[in-house]
């Protein structure tokens, strides 16, 4: 079993294919879609979490490349606007790694060093004030 | 001797610019230092401040006519319903409207990314608002339909007017049950996996003055970056819930029905929120000054977060099912250390509103005063308080019995 967040980006031709529906009918693979623009007629990207078995994923990772698909492993980054924060400190407790954290005083900080990019913050957050940038 | 101050004296000091501004975290060492009787004598005014999510608001506007006129009977903001049941160019955008468009809950949890809290945001941003609005067409008013474009700058009225806010005291969130909880306490996590609290404590303005004895009808207050009045009491508003010796309600209690001028304010201090798998609504600033009219006065304004209580409540069922059921009493002091201990088990708890941002509202308002451009009001009109004989009803599903 393999499992890998990639970014896909797709020229605008490819857009009009079924790309997705064939990682999973072709070579039976778990897509996850993390994220995705895609507009007809032009370019567009997936992030995504794709899993199966060994066999499976390095031949629907060859399917991709051979189509054409421009990939990239996901390194996305958290970003954290620290204007949109209302500073009321509700994501520190969904932070696993202590990467948003309150002071004694009671105010919200991120040490983007310790920030493992799990995204449990993104939906925690009232204000919006956390992001996946790529 | 017992310290007696009035408005009147409190006011002329402020406009000589030697009025004493405290906030209310800062008084609490104060008296501490100096006692009750000389700190009465020595400080005119108390700050305290709040900025949280309140539902219950939401703002008056009005668009001026069109050519020709039209009498709106829907309206609609960035896509988002406003209220046109009221004169034909006048709406009320609540707070937590949604767009006719947005899932909502259909994929679960919703985001909630753009509701009538963030409506109210652009607008105090100075942001262009897209205006759409229906009318039937009358002989007077022959328009069925407009689209525009408006700023707050351009529209003649815009009044924010927030039915309940400043709850005092309010109950803490936990989810006992085996799912993660989206709720308007924010997501809760499995088996008492956290604690969600609200309201700033020993900053909260009615936790500072419990009996209404200086917040009424027309204290000008700091709301959302400008100023502006108390209106009435809040919706919901109840005096009668058990209190503790020091006067604070053990849950929540009284409410404050606010006004002001949207034009004046900004959007550092009224803010468009999201939360997952509830909605959208909008978080408010609010400051109210207390004038040391005497020692008891002050004396309410030196309570501390180990002196405030609030029950825990289960958002998974009691909640919900509206079954009165707590899970115990804690302290702010206790919330506040980022964990509690429930049912044996050790819980991180945070907060829902800002303890950071309330102390800088609570300073601003005190540079306010202190600089003498801020005079304090005295109500025209006390809030209902615990001899009112309140009572909360509920709604109960009846048949016509006619």
């Amino acid at each position: 079993m393999v499992a890998n967040k990639f970014v896909l980006r797709f020229t605008s031709a490819l857009v009009e294919q079924p790309i997705i529906y064939r990682l999973v009918r072709d070579f039976d693979l778990v897509v996850n879609i993390l994220k995705a623009d895609i507009n007809p007629h032009k370019e567009g990207y997936v992030v995504l979490e794709l899993s199966g078995d060994s066999d499976n994923y390095n031949r629907g990772l060859k399917y991709l490349k051979g189509v054409g698909v421009d990939m990239a492993p996901l390194s996305g980054t958290i970003f954290w606007n620290k204007d949109r924060c209302l500073q009321c400190g509700a994501c520190t407790s969904f932070c696993p790694a202590g990467a948003l954290y309150m002071t004694p005083d009671m105010e919200v900080h991120f040490d983007d060093t310790k920030c493992i990019i799990c995204e449990s913050c993104l939906d925690v957050c009232m204000a919006r004030a956390v992001e996946v940038r790529f | 001797m017992a310290v007696e101050k009035s408005y009147e004296e409190i006011n002329e000091r402020i406009k000589q610019g030697k009025a004493v501004v405290v906030t209310a975290e800062e008084i609490i060492d104060l008296v501490k230092e100096k006692g009750v009787e000389k700190a009465a004598r020595e400080v005119d005014v108390v700050t305290t401040g709040t900025f949280g999510t309140m539902c219950s608001s939401g703002a008056f506007l009005n668009f001026g006519h069109s050519k020709p006129r039209i009498k709106m009977n829907r309206a609609y903001l960035n896509g988002v319903p406003a209220y046109a049941g009221i004169a034909a160019v006048d709406a009320y955008i609540g707070a937590t409207a949604l767009p006719e468009s947005d899932p909502e809950n259909r994929v679960y949890p919703g985001r909630f990314l753009y509701g009538g809290g963030h409506v109210i945001e652009d607008l105090v941003s100075g942001k262009q608002v897209k205006l759409e609005a229906f009318g039937y067409g009358t002989d007077c008013y022959p328009r069925q339909h407009i689209e525009s474009w408006v700023t707050l700058e351009e529209i003649n009225d815009a009044i924010l007017f927030n039915p309940r806010n400043a709850y005092q005291n309010y109950g803490v969130a936990v989810n006992s049950s085996n799912k993660t909880i989206y709720t308007y306490m924010g997501v809760l996590k499995p088996r008492l996996g956290n604690v969600s609290y609200s309201t700033s404590g020993q900053l909260s303005p009615l936790i500072n003055d419990p009996c209404y004895r200086t917040t009424g009808v027309g204290t000008r207050i700091f709301l959302g970056g400008g100023t502006g009045y108390v209106a009435w009491h809040g919706t919901q508003h109840n005096p009668s819930v058990s209190r503790g010796e020091n006067g604070v309600p053990l849950d929540g209690a009284g409410t404050l029905a606010l006004i002001g001028d949207l034009k004046q304010m900004s959007p550092e201090w009224l803010r468009g929120v999201s939360y997952a798998g509830y909605g959208a609504s909008l978080a408010v600033a609010i400051g109210i000054p207390i004038p040391v009219l005497n020692e008891d006065i002050l004396l309410s304004c030196t309570v501390t977060d180990e002196d405030i209580y609030a029950p825990v409540m289960d958002y998974s069922f009691a909640y919900p099912q509206r079954v009165s059921e707590e899970l115990g009493q804690v302290s702010y002091a206790e919330l506040r250390s980022g964990s509690i201990t429930i049912q044996n088990k050790e819980v991180p708890t945070t907060p829902l509103s800002s303890y950071a941002k309330a102390r800088q509202i609570a300073q601003i308002l005190k540079s306010w005063i202190a600089e003498g451009n801020f005079l304090l009001t005295e109500p025209v009109q006390a809030l209902p308080s615990m001899d009112a004989g309140i009572t909360m009803n509920n709604l109960e599903e009846k048949k016509n019995n006619r």
